[in-house]
């Protein structure tokens, strides 16, 4: 299992990796991934608003089951990976890089402190 | 406890996901559904499916057991004929769907059940034995592989002196396979794509045997192992049933558009024929449909299915991303009039109306 070490995690299975100060990808971890197995659609329509921690910013849709997806940290989504759209297969090929969901604007930078580092999800989910 | 079918060392080798299905922990997928499932449509693969129910009746007043407790008209099978029937409730309600195998006309029938109705059918056909018929429950020493896929008849044909090849539809004929000796070769399957299903005795090492000499003769075609994952995804593009979300106790088989099993008109009372006749008579209320989403978006069982007014008129009770026809498909059912072609309806996605449309089996 694919966690990697500079990425914070949620016990949702959600990852999210800073890109500087105030600003980070998300997305859903390899085990999740695997779980779920071949994703056929991602529909996250939250693009622009302004969110809590914990609330759903979308749905994603595996040929067998769909899930919600959670936001780890308060935030305003700004971008949803436009190429998802036409290859969510990505999610499951690359789920930490090109497989990334959205973008967001976090509302108190220090919030991503608080989730689970690598160690901590690698004995969630081990 | 949760049980395993023999061929737990095997799944977990290949390096399955395993998940509990109806008591037995069972191999949802190995490499993928979308990959099993095109694997399937496209050559040939191997599906674990031991967990379902098998009981031998024999015996004085078989046949008349059969017909009293099961819609189809079972008088019409020849030894090694097959036949897709259902058991019904007083109320008309399928308490199961099942396979009727003639092994010996008016003497030895093989009853095929969905593992999760093993005791609730047995206790039913006890309850019902008014004739002393023999009944055994041989579920648990009973191995069934089903290879499926338009190659598996040819993979499959060396290892047996059977003419599988041409074997017809719903028929079945017991022999030699593998070097292992009465073993019952059907030509029946739950995925649309043909093949065979392969029953067998769990005693001295068989299942190993059979499953490496599948996967040796299927090496060089390429033959895969498939889950259950797959088993529904294939299944649901045919519109086939699936006891416990399109049928279950409180659908009719009038209903799940299973009139072609149900014979009215057959001389024998059966459980509830009274009910049904009326039902046919004065016309179904609801339909199970198949219909295609127009909109983007995956129906899943339980979700409702409104018209354009935003009326709740039924329910998803199964849904998933064709992986053959690369669109979401589903079966709900629907009241009457709204169950024609063509009827436009919406499915209720997270509280959006998402548009689909009904659509004839198979799946296109």
């Amino acid at each position: 299992m694919n966690i990697p070490q500079e990425l914070r995690y949620t016990k949702d299975h959600e990852w999210i990796k800073m890109i500087d100060d105030e600003h980070a990808y998300i997305g859903i971890t390899d085990f999740a991934q695997s779980e779920l197995g071949d994703i056929v659609f991602v529909d996250i329509a939250t693009e622009g608003q302004t969110l809590e921690a914990e609330t759903v910013f979308g749905t994603v849709e595996a040929v067998k089951t769909v899930s919600d997806l959670y936001l780890p940290v308060a935030g305003t989504v700004e971008e949803v990976n436009p190429v998802l759209n036409k290859q969510p297969e990505l999610i499951n090929s690359d789920p930490y890089g090109e497989g990334w969901m959205v973008k967001i604007k976090l509302s108190n930078a220090g919030d991503v402190n608080n989730l689970l580092d690598a160690e901590a999800y690698n004995k969630l989910v081990g | 406890m949760i049980k395993e079918t023999p061929f737990i060392q095997k799944h977990l080798a290949l390096g399955a996901k395993m998940a509990p299905f109806a008591g037995y922990t069972m191999p949802i997928s190995y490499t993928g559904i979308n990959d099993e499932h095109n694997a399937v449509r496209s050559n040939a693969g191997v599906f674990d499916v031991s967990h379902m129910g098998e009981f031998i009746i024999k015996g004085n007043g078989v046949l008349e057991l059969i017909q009293s407790t099961t819609t189809n008209d079972a008088s019409k099978l020849k030894k090694g004929e097959a036949q897709y029937s259902c058991f019904t409730n007083p109320d008309g309600g399928i308490i199961d769907d099942l396979i009727v195998y003639c092994i010996e006309e008016n003497a030895v029938y093989m009853m095929v059940v969905n593992a999760s109705n093993i005791e609730k059918d047995f206790a039913w056909l006890e309850q019902n034995n008014t004739y002393n018929t023999t009944l055994q429950n041989i579920s648990e020493k009973t191995c069934l592989l089903a290879v499926q896929g338009p190659n598996a008849t040819k993979i499959l044909q060396p290892l047996t002196d059977i003419d599988i090849m041409n074997l017809k539809y719903y028929t079945f004929v017991k022999g030699n396979f593998a070097g292992v000796d009465n073993v019952l070769i059907s030509a029946t399957g739950y995925t649309g794509s043909g093949g065979v299903e392969i029953y067998f005795e769990d005693k001295e090492n068989h299942a190993d045997k059979i499953w490496d000499a599948i996967f040796a003769a299927g090496e060089s075609h390429g033959i895969k192992p498939i889950g259950l994952g797959a088993r529904d995804t294939l299944r649901l593009e045919m519109g086939y049933c699936l006891y416990g979300n399109d049928i279950d106790d409180t659908t009719t088989p009038l209903e799940a558009g299973l009139g072609w099993i149900t014979k009215l008109n057959k001389n024998e009372d059966f459980t509830a024929k009274n009910i049904l006749t009326e039902q046919k008579k004065e016309g179904i209320k609801r339909k199970l449909v198949g219909f295609e989403m127009i909109e983007r978006g995956i129906p899943r069982s339980h979700y409702n299915i409104k018209d354009k007014e935003g009326n709740i008129i039924g329910h998803v009770t199964s849904g998933t991303q064709a992986p053959s026809l690369n669109k979401a498909i589903g079966l709900g059912y629907v009241n009457i009039n709204h169950a024609a072609l063509d009827s436009e309806i919406f499915i209720d996605i997270r509280n959006n109306p998402v548009k689909a449309r009904v659509v004839k089996f198979p799946f296109r």
